[in-house]
């Protein structure tokens, strides 16, 4: 019996349908008329329920016009929510006014695929830049992606601050480091940040509509690129949306190598970012270390399963490599040496008076204005929302493993720092655990026909959150719609807030303590 | 054998240019070692200019004459500075001509340009750099200044070659006054030379830069000078330090001999002065950039403090 159904169907009555043509086992699943999708979302909202995703599909071929779903996540559980509009009328009720991180995923899909949230205050395009023509909607079946468009000319209005000695200072989107591109305006007087405005899209490559000409396997390799640093995170959440699509088991070996490889890229990871939160303070001996130890993880990778970062090692229906006796023995080995190293490391980081200095109630995210934007990951833990899919939605072998998540409330970028210290800690545990109770057998097995007009759904914790994606069959079984909803996309706004009442050059180790995907949230 | 007083000049200007390329070297290859890691060559920063200096410069349209001018009035201010400040030997004749107070102010000429260079061309970072180092400026100039006048007083003059040759002279180090003002004088020039944990000489973020915020926008030759006098001002800034606190073995007079054995000492002393900067760059982060005015502060009372010990105690 699922709690957020209940407070839907408490709400609005008879008029609540659950969506059994779409819902997959997953997931609960219902259908609301067009007019009532705002108030289904008041409820939800009063009962502290908090969105995790807003997306379109493009449903012409099923003669049903555009669906509108919303995916909002509560404790243990995910509830997702569908209303429809017709071709000739684009529009639905926007849930910004109730969910402030919903404002993007609407320009998002006003951009994307023209469908128009009424009530959503800022109309401006988003991902989509203001050089493509108006109404190019790249998300449309009707759109033909082979085509090249032609440029428009067009500016974007920048959120602006007026009054003496204001000054605005724009930074990128092509950056000095080796990072992607993305743009950051400031308002700044003197020192003092009085607003940071992101502009990001650059790296659009239609990924969405490219998932729609692939096949369920080539996709896979697709997912594992939509980010290359959570290629595990990515293709794991793949893999099992359309698992839960096509209701196809996977052996249990598979599901205990694919929670080794998702640990294995989160200490990887998390490993780099400390190393890179210290380098911004000009603390380089950190990063150097860190870097060394995330180095020895990713050779350790590439000799034992043939990837450094382990891209298409999760493939739909299993994994692709696999681990035996004496690889048990390397890791377990490796994994003595990283803790001692890790420890001393972490010792130096936390000793160093004038790295704390720095790091200490530097970028505050307040556990209040972190539930209200919905960021999710080590954002959110840092900020006090105990969320992690491992626990809230544990899809196995973590039903199995009993994981401990820390959650600290301090919301600055140290609290970041240590969520990720104390990430790495249970990981090295994790993967101890994988290792010790692996269990014998395949490790693929073949996926079931798809079958038109069904969804799969599923929520990954890789190494930056909550990962979510949500797959549909065509009328032929092809993929219809593939949404992918990188953690990035909500934590992006917690950057913007977070950096209020900071100063200007502190904004680059509060943006690398958030260390968000350009790429993932592009698509 | 007597040698020429303005063939020791000479000489002085040409270790300047030379030396201060190679002790940025070693500071990086002591650095990379302190962290881990392999080194470059002693002779990278030599390569990064010859490099530079082949290269065309990408000059903004809206450049005026301040932008094009200051690589070249930098360069030869801090050539300049060069000339006063006693490397090898004390007996200089340029030292004659200006004082201590000029090598503030000569300083203080190239920060000045620099500054306006930065804001020349409009951009936001350009600008910031600017305002960021005026900031600093303002606290280290008169710091910089209660540090040497520390020392002045103990040789009665303002004439760096004057209070070389009193200090060497057997003036102890561990007078309370000198201690102090170069307690003082580290502090300064930490921040005069935009090292760690004032300014990070090897970021690539430019909100968080200061200097290299000012000169983002050269290229081609005008950087190469930028650089090459920025080398120089950190190379005098250690020699300065090293000759005003622990002169032994600069040559006091023209004898062939102690010309000879003053480079020696002083290959020695900016091996260590470089071990020194490194140990401080690589043990401290950087500070948020509104306490670098506690730092320069605490700079300048160490200063006056080293003032009031010398009327005190001395």
């Amino acid at each position: 019996m699922s709690r957020l159904k209940d407070i839907v169907v408490a709400a609005l009555g008879k008029d609540v349908k659950p969506d059994d043509t779409l819902s997959p086992a997953s997931v609960i699943s219902l259908f609301i008329p067009r007019e009532q999708f705002a108030e289904a979302t008041k409820a939800l909202k009063n009962e502290y329920a908090l969105l995790a995703a807003e997306w379109a599909t493009d449903e012409t071929s099923f003669s049903r016009g555009f669906g509108i779903y919303a995916c909002f996540r509560k404790e243990m559980e995910y509830l997702i929510v569908r209303t429809s509009a017709p071709v000739d009328d684009p529009t639905f009720p926007s849930l910004t006014k109730k969910f402030a991180a919903a404002f993007r995923f609407e320009r998002q899909i006003q951009s994307l695929m023209g469908v128009t949230a009424i009530g959503n205050p800022d109309s401006r395009p988003w991902i989509k830049h203001e050089d493509w023509p108006a109404d190019a909607w790249p998300l449309r079946k009707s759109f033909d992606a082979s085509k090249p468009l032609p440029r428009v000319p067009g500016e974007y209005q920048w959120i602006r601050v007026k009054g003496e000695g204001i000054y605005e200072i724009p930074v990128g989107p092509v950056h000095a480091g080796i990072i992607e591109p993305g743009h950051f305006r400031f308002q700044a007087m003197g020192e003092d940040v009085i607003n940071l405005e992101e502009k990001l899209g650059y790296v659009h490559k239609g990924i969405e509509k490219r998932f729609e000409s692939l096949s369920w396997h080539e996709a896979s390799r697709l997912a594992g690129r939509v980010s290359g640093d959570s290629t595990v995170a990515h293709s794991l959440a793949y893999c099992r949306a359309v698992e839960a699509l096509t209701g196809s088991p996977v052996p249990d070996r598979a599901m205990w190598l694919r929670a080794l490889f998702l640990e294995r890229e989160r200490i990887a990871n998390h490993l780099g970012d400390l190393g890179a939160i210290c380098n911004d303070v000009a603390f380089a001996f950190l990063l150097y270390q860190f870097s060394r130890l995330r180095e020895i993880v990713l050779r350790a990778n590439l000799k034992l399963f043939g990837h450094r970062l382990l891209m298409d090692r999760v493939v739909p229906g299993g994994v692709a490599a696999n681990i035996d006796a004496a690889g048990i023995q390397a890791i377990h080995q490796e994994l003595d040496w990283l803790a001692r190293e890790f420890e001393r490391l972490v010792l130096i980081y936390d000793e160093n008076s004038s790295v704390e200095d720095r790091v200490r109630d530097t970028g505050v995210l307040k556990p209040e204005q972190a539930r209200d934007l919905c960021v999710v990951g080590y954002v959110a833990r840092a900020s006090g929302l105990n969320l992690d899919c491992r626990i809230h939605q544990p899809f196995p072998p973590y039903d199995r493993i009993s994981v401990n998540v820390p959650v600290l409330v301090s919301g600055d970028v140290h609290a970041r720092a240590w969520v990720r210290v104390e990430e790495v800690r249970e990981s090295m545990r994790i993967i101890r655990e994988v290792l010790n109770t692996l269990p014998e057998g395949g490790i693929m097995n073949p996926l079931s026909d798809p079958g038109p007009d069904r969804a799969g759904f599923a929520a990954v914790e890789g190494w930056r959150g909550e990962t979510l994606y949500w797959v549909q069959s065509g009328p032929k079984g092809e993929i219809n719609r593939c949404m992918v909803r990188d953690p990035s996309s909500l934590n992006w706004l917690g950057l913007e807030q977070c950096i209020h009442g900071n100063i200007v050059p502190d904004f680059p180790v509060c943006n690398k303590s958030f260390n968000q995907s350009y790429s993932g949230h592009d698509l | 054998m007597k040698i020429h007083p303005f063939l020791i000049e000479m000489v002085q200007i040409a270790v300047l240019l030379f030396a201060a390329p190679l002790f940025a070297g070693w500071v990086k290859m002591v650095k990379c070692w302190s962290q881990g890691r392999t080194a470059p060559s002693l002779f990278q920063p030599v390569r990064d200019i010859r490099k530079l200096l082949s290269k065309d410069v990408v000059l903004a349209e809206n450049a005026s004459w301040i932008f094009r001018f200051t690589p070249y009035l930098v360069f030869g201010v801090t050539v300049l500075a060069g000339g006063i400040i006693p490397i090898i030997s004390t007996d200089l004749p340029l030292a004659a001509t200006a004082d201590v107070i000029a090598l503030v102010a000569l300083f203080a000429i190239a920060r000045f340009f620099t500054a306006l260079a930065g804001m020349d061309i409009g951009t936001a970072f350009g600008g910031m750099g600017s305002s960021r180092e005026m900031t600093i400026a303002s606290l280290a100039e008169p710091a910089m200044l209660m540090a040497i006048f520390a020392v002045s007083l103990a040789s009665k003059s303002t004439s760096l070659s004057q209070m070389v040759l009193v200090v060497s002279q057997g003036y102890s180090i561990l007078q309370p006054s000198l201690a102090f003002a170069l307690l003082a004088f580290i502090l300064i020039a930490l921040a005069e030379t935009g090292r760690v944990p004032v300014d990070n000489p090897a970021t690539h973020l430019e909100l968080t830069m200061i200097h290299e915020a000012m000169v983002l926008e050269y290229s081609g030759r005008h950087l190469a000078l930028i650089e090459w006098a920025k080398m120089m001002k950190l190379f005098l800034f250690v020699v300065l330090g090293i000759s005003a606190f622990f002169p032994w073995g600069i040559a006091v007079n023209d004898d062939l001999a102690g010309i000879l054995a003053a480079p020696a000492y002083l290959v020695m002393k900016l091996g260590l002065a470089a071990v020194g900067l490194v140990l401080i760059e690589t043990g401290l982060a950087k500070m948020r950039i509104f306490r670098v005015t506690e730092f320069l502060g605490s700079a300048f009372l160490f200063a006056t403090l080293g003032m009031l010990s010398f009327f005190i105690l001395e």
